[in-house]
């Protein structure tokens, strides 16, 4: 099955079958290697893309079900929010292997978008299906503070 | 991701060992091949470009613990150069350039904070030679200042862009000879700086090994035996090869006795297995789970983890199989001490989870191999991929990616001689990732083991007695991998008589280093066993722990030296960061937990603070860390973030992990089964670096080991329950 997939603005072809997940057709068929695979059952979120700006988990979202827009970590500094976490990111150097970053900065960036100064709990309960398992989880809500223009604490 | 000058560099470059054993390069290359591609190399570390850039060099595998940004910060700050001008570059594993390369054991720092300054030294004596041969000075009269070169008393200077093409004639001078800068004249060892690969990072660019793309290239998947080293009884191979998109599915024989590592390795090697290469890795994917295998019968397949807990409880009373250690006279100090208690401690296998599963891509081209691996261990794989294919090592090229997290687990290298066969099956490029349940399902597990105390106190309140029945695994006098405890483990040489026993179990699950092993267990059941004990003499903890340190600077010598005054300072450190003398003002439920502990050449004490609820949930509020890794912290901004890792990591498998055995295989496999730690459990960490005057170690490991005990007598504070089994099960504290 031919799929016709908006991704960062730019429409792709991808010839697969139609239970391939986003994941595999935005990674392998399609080359853009920012979402990553932890786990494929929507437990770590390293493969968090925004489809219509809302996140979803591409490992478990097949691609014939994908209508709207999709946004990938490669596209996410297009929005003013999306450049502002990267910008926090890098600022608070929150990484350690960075595997999990790309997810987490498209989760951060959809929390941000719908709520533009979250307190604790908020970054807790949209972060929290996020696995970091180099445990940055300090400079996570460090860097989402910051971005929201908030007391690093 | 490849470097310029692989392969080809290892001609270009005289070897140059210290007596040390470490190893700098020094380029004699013609000036022609010095200035390959417009740049002129210095040495097999640094290369400047006419533009005034610097290319430095990382050596070492990067896993998450920054070495890729901080060995290149000690070479720029005695080349004297701006930060802002480097450029990284990885190395590819060479060890005839670069000595050994590896991550682990927190060894990069101690290893490379002398030689990898005078790399940047030999580098910048060199500009200056070149400087002062143009100016007919001596160089004796030149100095330096942000990659320039100045001769005050003729008011001349140059730039090192200018200078470098010069010195492919300069003979490198003596490494040892050199001066190195005062720390007062720092400008970038122990400034914050930012990973160098953060805005690759941050903006989701290819960095990792799962990421790597070849022309041409399929993806494979691998499918073993839960059951480790069992063969392939069948498998239907066609129905894989049915699967649009599959190229070809195919029996690994294997070696069933590959669970073990060879001599030299870390980890084991190729298992029997069936592999499925396709156009894509969802492909591989849907083509395995077409192939219904069935395993041959397995001597461990009745291995258990509750058979392992039984046959411990029968082991520890009965007669040890060795005593490694035995001052004084245990027994009779323990009939005749004031008080005693008696503890049974047990911890779980556990799993090293990397976020990036285990991955490789190999490449075969007119019988040479190409790797492009995460690993952290490189040469090892080299090795292991020449035997098991039968070819020479330097047929085999290893590019090392960024690890999307190591712990340990990349220390073996079997996904790669996994990648290399299925790459000559499948005459094509491959890229073979393991899925989540892979990875958790055939790592290379920190070891299970179980601890039986006893200890004593006169009537002073003193530690007179100390009796460890270690119930591990392993065969003959030997242990498993990473399953051994040594005979100078703390409190030994610290209380007259102690006494260790060991007894142990085979096994037929692979074992390995995890992230401070050893110490991740041993901090956890010694340092609760001691809380134990100076709660039965009703002594602060934190008293405790330092009136058992004595007064004694150090105890023993190198390797085994023990510094009991750096611990007793960390110790002092976290008590009155944490307020830990107003602790009886805590709420009910809450309390506060210390735990010291020494590994990795670093002195670490913790407090941990927690709240238990009702029904038994644990939340850890805050932990507070007091570090003594020496005099001189190189990247605070990686080095913050070390620790702050380590003890959410240790909080981690503290509350959540454990791998069961049953059947001779792992349950567990995915983080449904696995839980890790999550944003909303993660306290905040404070960090005190107490400086002392002792040459800087690593930070990859030693905070974690005392986060674990620090949680759990912080529960017994807030509880009065002990916690003597990982990992922590609130039902146990229920109120
Ligand atoms: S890979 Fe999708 S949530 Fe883990
Ligand atoms: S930085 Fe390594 S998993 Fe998050």
């Amino acid at each position: 099955m031919a799929y016709k997939l908006n991704v960062n603005g730019k429409v792709h072809q991808a010839d697969v079958d139609p239970d391939t997940p986003l994941l595999w057709t935005l990674r392998d068929t399609l080359g853009i290697l920012g979402p990553k695979y932890g786990c494929g059952i929507a437990q770590c979120g390293a493969c968090t893309v925004h489809v219509d700006g809302q996140p979803i988990r591409s490992c478990v979202t097949p691609v014939s079900a994908v209508t709207g827009r999709i946004t990938t970590i490669e596209g996410v500094g297009a929005s003013a929010v999306g450049k502002k976490v990267q910008a926090a990111w890098t600022e608070l150097d929150v990484a350690q292997c960075g595997y999990c970053q790309p997810g987490q900065i498209m989760s951060a960036t959809a929390l941000l978008t719908s709520n533009p100064k979250p307190t604790d709990a908020d970054i807790d309960a949209a972060m929290s299906g996020n696995i970091c398992r180099c445990a940055t989880y300090t400079r996570i809500r460090a860097a989402i503070k910051r971005a929201s223009g908030q007391k690093e604490a | 991701m490849t470097r310029e000058l692989t392969g080809a560099s290892r001609r270009e470059f005289l070897t140059a060992a210290s007596a040390s054993g470490l190893v700098i390069s020094f380029a004699v290359a013609s000036k022609a091949e010095a200035q390959a591609g417009g740049l002129s190399r210095i040495n097999a570390y640094v290369q400047v470009a006419p533009d005034g850039w610097v290319t430095i060099t990382n050596k070492n595998p990067e896993i998450g613990q920054g070495i890729k940004t901080m060995l290149p910060m000690l070479i720029a700050e005695e080349l004297d150069i701006p930060w802002e001008k480097v450029r990284i570059d990885q190395a590819d594993s060479d060890p005839a350039v670069y000595g050994r390369q590896f991550a682990g054991g927190s060894m990069a720092t101690p290893l490379h904070w002398e030689d990898h300054r005078r790399v940047g030294a030999v580098a910048r004596a060199m500009l200056i030679q070149a400087a002062a041969q143009a100016w007919n000075c001596p160089a004796g009269e030149c100095t330096t200042t942000a990659g320039v070169v100045l001769h005050k008393a003729s008011n001349r200077k140059a730039t090192y862009a200018s200078l470098a093409t010069q010195c492919a004639g300069i003979t490198p001078p003596d490494p040892k000879t050199l001066p190195l800068k005062d720390p007062r004249d720092y400008k970038i060892i122990g400034q914050a700086k930012v990973q160098y690969d953060t805005p690759k990072i941050v903006t989701g660019q290819p960095l990792f090994g799962i990421d790597v793309v070849r022309p041409g290239m399929l993806f494979a998947a691998y499918e073993k035996a839960p059951v480790f080293g069992a063969r392939v009884a069948s498998a239907d191979l066609a129905a894989a090869q049915k699967v649009k998109g599959v190229r070809k599915a195919f029996v690994v024989e294997g070696d069933p006795k590959a669970v073990q590592p060879q001599p030299g390795q870390i980890g084991g090697g190729l298992l029997p297995g069936v592999a499925v290469v396709a156009d894509t890795w969802w492909a591989a994917k849907k083509g395995r789970d077409q192939l219904r295998t069935s395993w041959q019968e397995h001597p461990t397949s009745a291995q258990s983890s509750a058979a392992f807990a039984a046959k411990a409880r029968e082991l520890s009373t009965a007669k040890p199989q060795r005593t490694p250690r035995n001052d004084g006279d245990v027994d009779a100090a323990l009939k005749s001490a004031a008080k005693t208690v008696e503890a049974a401690y047990a911890y779980p296998f556990i799993s090293h989870a990397t976020l990036e599963p285990q991955n490789c891509t190999a490449e075969w081209k007119d019988g040479k191999l190409e790797i492009w691996a995460p690993t952290q261990n490189p040469e090892p794989g080299r090795q292991l991929c020449a035997k098991t294919l039968g070819i020479k090592p330097e047929d085999i090229t290893i590019h090392m990616t960024r690890c999307g997290g190591g712990f340990g687990r990349r220390l073996a290298n079997d996904y790669m001689v996994e990648a290399a066969w299925i790459a000559r099956e499948a005459g094509a490029p491959v890229k073979l990732l393991w899925t989540r349940e892979d990875d958790m399902r055939h790592d290379i597990y920190r070891p299970g083991g179980f601890h039986y105390f006893r200890g004593g106190l006169d009537a002073a309140g003193n530690l007179v007695a100390f009796h460890d029945h270690f119930v591990s695994f392993g065969e003959g006098t030997g242990f498993a991998p990473s399953a051994g405890m040594g005979p100078t483990e703390y409190p030994a040489r610290f209380v007259p008589n102690f006494r260790i026993d060991v007894s142990t179990m085979p096994l037929g699950v692979p074992t390995g280093p995890l992230r401070a092993p050893g110490s991740n267990a041993l901090a956890f059941v010694f340092q609760s066993f001691i809380d134990e004990m100076a709660h039965a003499a009703g002594a602060d903890p934190l008293a405790f722990q330092l009136k058992l340190l004595g007064d004694k600077p150090t105890v023993g010598e190198a390797p085994a030296l023990y510094g009991a005054g750096r611990m007793a300072g960390v110790l002092k450190a976290v008590g009155e960061m944490s307020g830990w003398a107003n602790r009886s003002k805590l709420p009910k439920g809450e309390g506060m937990g210390v735990a010291c502990y020494y590994s990795h050449l670093g002195y670490f004490a913790e407090v941990c603070h927690v709240a238990v609820a009702a029904d038994g949930a644990v939340k850890v509020k805050k932990v507070w860390v007091a570090a003594d890794v020496g005099r001189q912290i190189i990247n605070p901004h990686g080095a913050m973030n070390q620790v702050q890792g380590s003890v959410l990591d240790g909080l981690s498998e503290a509350l959540h992990q454990k791998i069961t055995i049953e059947n001779g295989a792992a349950v567990e496999g995915n983080f449904d089964s696995y839980p890790l730690m999550r944003i909303n459990e993660a306290p905040p960490v404070e960090v005190k670096w107490v400086i002392t005057d002792n040459n800087p170690t690593g930070l990859g490991e030693p905070a974690l080991p005392p986060a674990i005990p620090a949680l759990t007598n912080a529960i017994f504070a807030a509880t009065g329950k002990r916690i003597r089994s990982l990992p922590i099960d609130p039902a146990m504290l229920k109120t």
